[in-house]
């Protein structure tokens, strides 16, 4: 009796949060996957089901396969960057924890993670800014020509890439803290008796026992990477009338199809190719997670 | 003798070595001073400009402190666009979807880790393996359904799309099995509470914790989202803070000075807020990294 009293409350309770869910999570997710299969333009009135023609047509598409290969190229550039940096300087933080500016250090890493997209990119692209940016007059120092930028196909990519890393960085180095904080002490000392210097132990003990978490972070940092929309925005777009290169991206392809070109059917089969990129990617860390585990 | 002598040794050998990690110490130190600066220099810059007249704005090579610092670029920006009331439309958005997201996590977490059944682990599997799913992937659809209930354009809309978060209610059931006993829920059942006032009571008390680290995370979640916003609100009175700012730099005749302005308003507030609330903030964040 009382048992069954409880699980009315449970059922109760969870009712109104799994509804909601359903509502906004669950029901969507399903439609991207319907509507991926069909030819559902706003304009038309019939939205006849055409199978994988759209999936078809993607791989014919220029601007999508634009769109993938730079959205690849940012997440992998992105990882790159990230990971190893965030490592030594996690360590060295994590080597000064009784420092008094142990904290000033964290904080002033992660804050470029939790400020605002757009203004941060805002101090970025009068950074790289041809005429104006300081970076042109830095490397100006040391007899380099200035750069355009914003506007070389090549350049305008690692852009993006040192403004995701730059706001990627924060997250990285403080989970790679947590994971520091978790290593047991002994092993080090032990490590110490045996003579290994720290730069040896960092290499031997910390990167290999970091290992589950190197790889979480990687995992995150590479999905957000797949999803950069906003920083291409704002470096892309247009400033005192000097247009940058836009820098064709996934999420900003999708948006144009489905809210430009009304091609709604077509627009969510490219995001079933952006779920099945983080699928394949979870997949793989999930895979690897359990292969240390047997190990 | 000989012993005196070995003392002496290993003395100067001790202070030597202490001496080496001292100098290690410093070098460090500096490096990560080095570190830390250059991640803040960008939004120095920004704050910088933000007080630069405009010809000092054009000026070859840049300048990085103003010369002579105004407060034009600011009554300019608040005087041309409506920044404050994109400012209040965000806040009404993070503090809307902070109220959500904490009231549904806190009660699926609680329900979720102390109501152990084969049924309710399959749903807590659902609310796990939607969080794999980006957002991005889901939000056209999602735009329609604002659109059949007319939400576009206003804070409700902004609001459906950062109602619930998968990850709030994997935290708070984590801190609801790890830091409240069976035995304190049972002693209360025993002495006739309702499973109402035990979860008003006992539970919600003793997660305050967890549930405002959670709550500082969706506040800044809602606070920078940009996709979603930038498609649900796409009139001048319902951007955000974030949206207003990126079509308002798109402008042709708007100069490098004002931006750097609206931007550093942004930026200040979001930057004390950040310093003020720290400890919750890392606090929510480490445990993202932290599997079962």
């Amino acid at each position: 009796m009382l048992k069954r009293r409880r699980w009315i409350f449970a059922i109760l309770a969870i009712m109104p949060t799994l509804a909601l869910f359903a509502w906004v999570r669950i029901y969507p997710i399903a439609d991207t996957l319907r509507l991926s299969l069909h030819k559902w333009d706003i304009l038309s009135k019939n939205k006849p089901f055409i199978g994988l023609a759209n999936f078809r047509e993607l791989m014919g598409d220029q601007l999508f396969l634009d769109a993938l290969i730079n959205t690849t190229i940012i997440a992998f550039g992105v990882l790159i960057l990230t990971i190893p940096t965030a490592m030594v300087i996690a360590a060295l933080i994590f080597y000064r924890t009784r420092s008094r500016l142990a904290g000033f250090y964290e904080t002033s890493v992660f804050i470029p993670h939790v400020v605002s997209l757009v203004p941060a990119a805002m101090a970025w692209k009068w950074i790289f800014d041809a005429r104006l940016g300081p970076l042109n007059a830095f490397l100006s120092i040391f007899g380099i020509e200035p750069q355009a930028w914003l506007f070389d196909p090549v350049l305008s990519v690692i852009c993006i890439i040192v403004l995701c890393s730059w706001q990627a960085l924060g997250y990285a180095v403080l989970i790679y803290l947590v994971g520091f904080k978790n290593l047991p002490v002994s092993l080090y000392e032990a490590a110490k008796l045996d003579g290994a210097s720290g730069p040896q132990s960092f290499w031997h003990l910390s990167i290999p026992m970091l290992k589950p978490i190197t790889l979480y972070v990687s995992v995150v940092t590479l999905v957000s990477g797949f999803n950069v929309y906003a920083q291409a925005f704002v470096l892309a777009s247009d400033a005192q009338g000097a247009p940058g290169r836009q820098v064709r991206v996934l999420v900003l392809d999708m948006l144009e199809n489905s809210f430009r070109n009304y091609r709604v059917g077509y627009a969510a089969s490219e995001a079933v190719v952006l779920l099945v990129i983080v699928l394949i990617l979870t997949l793989i860390q999930f895979g690897l997670l359990r292969e240390k585990g047997k190990a | 003798m000989t012993d005196t002598q070995m003392n002496i040794d290993e003395h100067s050998e001790g202070r030597r070595l202490r001496r080496k990690k001292q100098t290690v110490d410093i070098a460090i130190d500096i490096f990560l001073v080095v570190v830390a600066i250059l991640m803040l220099l960008p939004l120095f810059f920004l704050v910088a400009n933000a007080f630069k007249t405009p010809q000092e704005m054009l000026s070859w090579p840049p300048t990085i402190v103003p010369n002579n610092p105004t407060i034009e670029n600011f009554s300019a920006v608040l005087g041309d666009t409506p920044l404050l009331r994109w400012i209040g439309n965000s806040l009404a958005f993070a503090c809307l979807s902070t109220i959500a997201i904490t009231i549904t996590s806190a009660i699926a977490g609680y329900v979720l880790g102390k109501f152990r059944s084969r049924t309710m682990n399959f749903i807590f599997a659902l609310f796990l393996a939607t969080a794999i799913v980006p957002f991005e992937v889901y939000m056209i659809p999602l735009y329609f359904q604002a659109k059949s209930l007319g939400i576009l354009n206003s804070v409700w809309g902004l609001l459906l799309g950062y109602m619930v978060m998968s990850f709030g209610i994997f935290l708070i059931r984590q801190n609801v099995i790890h830091s409240i006993p069976d035995e304190l829920l049972e002693a209360a059942r025993i002495d006739g509470a309702g499973e109402l006032w035990i979860f008003w009571r006992i539970v919600l008390p003793l997660l305050r914790g967890a549930l405002g680290a959670l709550g500082v995370l969706a506040f800044f979640q809602a606070w920078t989202a940009f996709a979603w916003p930038m498609i649900i609100a796409t009139t001048r009175e319902s951007y955000t803070i974030e949206v207003g700012l990126a079509l308002f730099q798109t402008g042709f005749t708007v100069d490098l000075g004002r931006l750097s302005a609206a931007s550093a308003i942004v930026l200040i507030p979001s930057i004390l807020l950040f310093v003020v609330l720290r400890r919750n903030f890392v606090q929510g964040v480490a445990s993202t990294g932290l599997k079962e």
